[in-house]
């Protein structure tokens, strides 16, 4: 059974000592993670809101990483998630996954960000000088669950 | 029966509360919607375009349609946007 570790947080996280934590296995002999920040892309973002549901949120993530390890061969997933005002250039989230080979723990970190964008209860905000906006879902990421079913 | 209704992003805003117990005989989660429609123009308003509106019952992603049972808990919200 792979470790699964679920993180919501509203505080900064150490990737590197998550990553190492993905490191633990003996026959790990691949990790990936990928790390999503608070994008500044017209210079004038103030910061960004991300709100949540909690309890919701940890029973969608803890869902979505029980099913990304019965899928693909995973030592170890780990799903880490802030919420709250985040300044442009912050850490926002990271998934990792660990396995024997690469192949597993690409895919399983993509499905994990494909279901992430969608399935997991959370929403962003955008606190610009103009004002404030909720980011809006884009087909796109409903589209990409497509690849996974 | 008495439900905790919560709503979230700018449903929250544009009701202008997060939470609130309803007492309901709604059957399912659309009549729900129809009777707090019906209350006040700002309900009215934060569910005029259903298309934008996701839901949960008892924290689990659910169609509109779907009975509320036994239930304690709905949520509504628009669509997520996590990562």
């Amino acid at each position: 059974m792979a470790d699964l570790r679920i993180l919501v947080t509203a505080d900064d996280f150490d990737l590197g000592a998550e990553a190492a934590r993905l490191e633990a296995g003996a026959d790990t002999g691949a990790v990936v993670t990928f790390t999503g920040r608070v994008r500044d892309v017209d210079g004038g973002l103030r910061h960004m809101e991300i709100e949540h549901y909690p309890g919701m949120t940890e029973v969608a993530l803890t869902r979505i990483a029980e099913e990304a390890a019965a899928r693909w061969s995973l030592a170890a997933v780990t799903i880490v998630h802030r919420h709250g005002r985040l300044a442009p250039g912050a850490r926002i989230m990271m998934v990792g996954t660990a396995s024997r080979h690469r192949e597993a723990a690409f895919e399983a970190a993509s499905f994990l960000m494909d279901y992430l964008k969608s399935r997991a209860p959370f929403w962003k905000k955008e606190v610009t000088a103009e004002g404030a906006e909720w980011v809006a879902a884009k087909d796109s990421d409903e589209d990409a669950l497509d690849r996974w079913t | 029966m008495k439900l905790q209704v919560l709503y979230f992003a700018w449903l929250r805003e544009r009701i202008g509360l997060g939470r609130e117990e309803v007492e309901t005989q709604a059957a399912t989660i659309a009549d729900l919607v129809a009777e707090l429609r019906a209350r006040e123009d700002r309900y009215d308003l934060a569910f005029s375009d259903m298309a934008a509106v996701r839901c949960a019952l008892d924290q689990e992603l659910v169609p509109i349609d779907t009975p509320l049972g036994t239930a304690r808990e709905v949520a509504f919200f628009p669509p997520m946007t996590g990562g």
